[in-house]
């Protein structure tokens, strides 16, 4: 049986191999899905990604920040179904106000350095999650839970 | 390049693509040697039928349904039998099956073949995969041979091949399998020879026999055999066999024919025969550079070889390979038979009578000296009957299987189980059991006054009607109390039993799956209907064997646990004098005889390791929690239910099982099922379509989930769940 350690670890190497996620919001019950870019913490407390303050999904934060985001591995080949794993990540949405911290910056940028200019706009928002529970899904069909304890 | 190739065609770069056993054919054909009329279906065509039928991720996500480590070998033939059943109902492609046609029609329109495999990582130095895959003797016509190479494909995934391969470390990703296609030659005499004895290095080993080959590499027949000395050359000794038969070919099959008085009287080689067979043999070692393991058939003057692969060791020589236990779960039809008759007449019998003669034996006359031998002789008879649960029981029950593997190819069903309906409802002791227990609930059922005065533990004297059936359910099954048939030893007293009754009598009965009688009929006729009147009586016959294998399949646990109980009361005695005896008494050697025999006990009633530590993982330190939300494993028995979780940890907590509860278990012993009843669905750690758990939910049409990993650790009593038994998934919370 998979530990808690060898599940921190597997959720530890997805966030290294995968960069994008997708994001689900809602906004009057009205669902809507986003691919973003994240870094995750090693700590697996804490995911971070960026948008612009003029897009819907802020729009959809800023009304409810409670947030789903989905990252796995597929590779869009028919083995997919028997070696991708998916992890559905819930927690809380917030605006990480100017001046991000340094560690928060250097973190994001070591991992999507391209989005660079894209960060220091005036107008992009670096949002972090407060990770609620992992969901993990390995195996067609198995899901562990993984809960941070509030 | 061509997808299918002839011998001469293929070189030592096409080893990727032909396998070792193409290759080695092609090498003789070249050096020289007489070898049939041989052409290769390459692993291209393998490979091509999987991409355009979609079935390579279908295969793949049956054996990845769970970690291969997890997956015991029961789930293993599950899962065999499911990948078998998509490759013989899935048809080759047109455009592919074009090829093949051209191909196969020019050299073998009309003329018998033999189809079989060779895989890629087939009898190389390093693995050995004889006997693990599938050779089809006899096959005639075009579509026929066509047919054959998928089921050859098919034992590619084999639940043999699919753990042997697994253990020596093979990929299971990588595997491919070329099928050689070969004139079958209908020799006088076959046979096999090792240039270089496995047991002996200064020897070399001949065996034959009349007809075909196929009797002798099947254990069927019995050969002759002769030991040569290696240097010399020379016969050092011939043991003739016990010649009664041989095997021939005869419209689409081969069958057993009698032999001639005269043939009987001869052996089927002469010394010339020894000589010219033993020469090829070394000319191929030193063809190979290596000692040679080659099969052949001599029609006429002229040696026909029709395979070599290298000597590995011997199955009895490597402790770690488990290949000879994987093979040993395969058995004929004509073994099953015999060990059926041996089970029915003799050992079932001998049991219900040992299990008697010890249950009318008084331990209480009995001094501690005595009761202590006593206790040693009712240990050792136990072990002797669970040896023979090993040995003789477990195997037979591969009856199911192999009518499955029947059935399948006989009806090519979609759902790979449906021959499981045909097995259903025979006269199980567990269910016998369970309807006597009914007889019991159903008394309480109707008496307003006899419930509440057992509610309130006030139980009626010992000659009332009720209590009489009671103790008559008692000395036939035990008081429930511990999950051994006919014991009574964990609690002494009928509570258990009636919590059990009063649970029963508080709702409707259970009903057996009424449904199914009906459909049985149809499939059966359906079935029969397949065979020729011939063929008829030996599908009957299968039928009938693979029933008695399932019913025995849980009366078996019946039988050994009422051994079992009469082990366990002796036991109870013993634990009982012992802490009766008085401070003066306990160094006397009656006391200490009991303290000393039941010490050695007590190992075998130490849990196993992997028995489960309850809720473990659901402590929080650091921050984190872990939880199962959705767990996978095999879909057992169709349905879809919801229920609390009732964890069978302890053997009390069977007697605390609530009407519409979950039952989650470890590992279900047809001893614990008179739960059933009572149950919404059954989820089992053990894995398998045809273990106790699935036998039982699908008598009463509960849905069912077995193979679930750590169940009992992950589920814990009281936890919402879902039981998807279509799709063998569980769902906590």
């Amino acid at each position: 049986m998979e530990t808690k350690e060898e599940l921190k670890v597997r959720l530890r190497d997805l966030f290294g191999t995968q960069g994008l996620a997708v994001l689900a919001t809602q906004y009057t019950g009205a669902p809507y899905a986003s691919l973003v870019a994240y870094v995750g913490t090693d700590d697996l407390k804490e995911i971070f990604f960026a948008t612009p303050r003029t897009t819907r999904k802020y729009r959809n934060m800023a009304a409810d920040p409670r947030v789903a985001l989905l990252i796995n591995s597929s590779r869009n080949k028919p083995s997919d179904f028997h070696e991708a794993i998916a992890v559905t990540v819930t927690g809380i949405a917030e605006d990480v106000q100017s001046p991000v911290p340094d560690p928060v910056l250097k973190r994001y940028l070591g991992r999507h350095p391209y989005l660079k200019d894209f960060i220091e706009a005036p107008s992009t928002a670096l949002m972090r999650v407060r990770v609620d529970c992992y969901y993990m899904v390995k195996n067609f069909q198995k899901v562990m839970e993984l809960r941070i304890d509030q | 390049m061509s997808k299918i190739i002839r011998l001469n065609e293929i070189d030592d770069t096409a080893r990727r693509r032909v396998g070792g056993k193409s290759l080695v054919l092609a090498q003789m054909a070249q050096a020289g040697f007489l070898v049939p009329e041989t052409v290769c279906v390459t692993t291209d065509v393998y490979n091509a039928y999987l991409e355009l039928t979609g079935l390579r991720e279908k295969i793949m996500l049956e054996l990845y349904r769970k970690d291969m480590g997890e997956m015991r070998w029961e789930e293993v033939w599950d899962a065999a039998t499911r990948i078998r059943s998509l490759l013989v109902n899935t048809p080759i492609p047109a455009p592919l099956h074009g090829d093949l046609q051209a191909y196969i029609e020019t050299p073998f329109k009309d003329t018998p073949t033999v189809v079989r495999s060779s895989a890629i990582d087939e009898d190389s130095a390093r693995a050995s995969f004889a006997g693990l895959h599938e050779s089809i003797v006899n096959v005639v016509g075009t579509q026929a041979i066509i047919d054959a190479v998928r089921r050859v494909w098919a034992s590619l995934w084999s639940d043999a091949a699919i753990l042997y391969r697994n253990e020596i470390g093979l990929d299971a990703q990588k595997s491919a399998m070329a099928v050689i296609i070969q004139a079958m030659i209908a020799g006088e005499c076959s046979g096999v020879a090792f240039s270089r004895n496995p047991n002996d290095e200064s020897q070399s080993v001949i065996e034959a026999v009349y007809g075909l080959n196929q009797g002798l590499v099947d254990g069927q027949i019995e050969p002759d055999r002769w030991i040569l000395d290696r240097r010399s050359k020379k016969i050092i000794a011939h043991t003739p066999a016990h010649r009664n038969g041989c095997m021939a070919p005869q419209t689409g099959q081969v069958v057993l024919a009698p032999l001639s008085e005269a043939l009987k009287a001869k052996p089927p080689l002469a010394d010339a025969g020894v000589a010219m067979v033993m020469d090829a043999a070394y000319r191929l070692e030193a063809l190979f550079h290596g000692p040679q393991d080659v099969e052949w058939t001599l029609k006429g003057e002229q040696l026909y070889l029709l395979q070599a692969r290298p000597i590995t060791t011997t199955f009895s020589d490597d402790p770690m390979d488990k290949r000879a236990w994987y093979l040993s779960l395969h058995r004929s039809f004509d073994n099953l038979k015999t060990l059926r008759k041996k089970i029915e007449e003799e050992l079932i019998p001998e049991m219900i009578r040992v299990a008697a003669r010890l249950a009318d034996q008084s331990l209480e006359v009995l001094d501690n000296t005595a009761l202590a031998e006593e206790i040693k002789r009712r240990q050792q008879i136990n072990m002797h009957w669970a040896n023979i649960y090993w040995s003789e029981f477990i195997p037979f029950a591969h009856g199911i299987r192999l009518f499955g593997q029947v059935y399948n190819d006989t009806m090519r069903p979609d759902n790979p189980y449906e021959f499981v309906d045909l097995l259903g409802q025979t006269q199980m002791e567990s269910l016998t059991r369970n309807r006597l227990l009914e007889d019991l609930a159903a008394l309480v059922r109707g008496n307003a006054a006899l419930r509440e005065q057992l509610a309130n533990r006030d139980f009626p004297p010992p000659g009332d009607a009720f209590m009489t059936q009671v103790a008559g359910f008692i000395e036939r099954f035990g008081d429930l109390s511990c999950p051994v048939t006919g014991a009574t030893s964990c609690s002494q007293g009928p509570e258990a039993l009636i919590k059990i009754v009063l649970e029963m009598a508080a709702h409707a009965p259970a009903r057996l799956g009424a449904t199914v009688s009906g459909k049985r009929e149809a499939l059966r006729s359906q079935f029969f209907d397949c065979f020729t009147s011939d063929d008829r009586a030996w599908a009957e016959e299968l039928l009938d064997l693979a029933r008695a294998s399932y019913q025995l399949r849980d009366d078996d646990n019946i039988h050994l646990g009422r051994i079992e109980a009469q082990k366990m009361a002796a036991e109870q005695q013993g634990q009982q004098r012992i802490q009766a005896a008085e401070a003066s008494e306990k160094d006397s050697p009656g006391i200490q005889a009991l303290c000393d025999v039941l010490l050695e006990a007590a190992p075998a009633d130490t849990p196993p390791p992997d028995t489960p530590q309850p809720a473990a993982q659901r402590q929080r330190p650091n921050g984190f929690t872990l939880k199962a939300r959705q767990l996978t494993g095999q879909p057992a028995g169709p349905g879809v239910s919801q229920g609390r979780a009732r964890v069978i940890i302890a053997d009390a907590d069977l007697a605390e099982f609530k009407h519409g509860e979950v039952l989650v278990c470890d590992a279900v012993d047809p001893n614990m099922t008179f739960v059933v009843p009572l149950a919404a669905g059954i989820i089992e750690r053990r894995g398998g379509m045809l273990i106790h758990g699935a036998i039982i939910a699908r008598e009463y049409g509960l849905a069912c989930v077995t193979g679930v990993p750590d169940a009992t650790r992950l589920i814990k009593t009281g936890d919402p769940l879902t039981v998807d038994g279509y799709l063998g998934i569980v769902t906590i919370g």
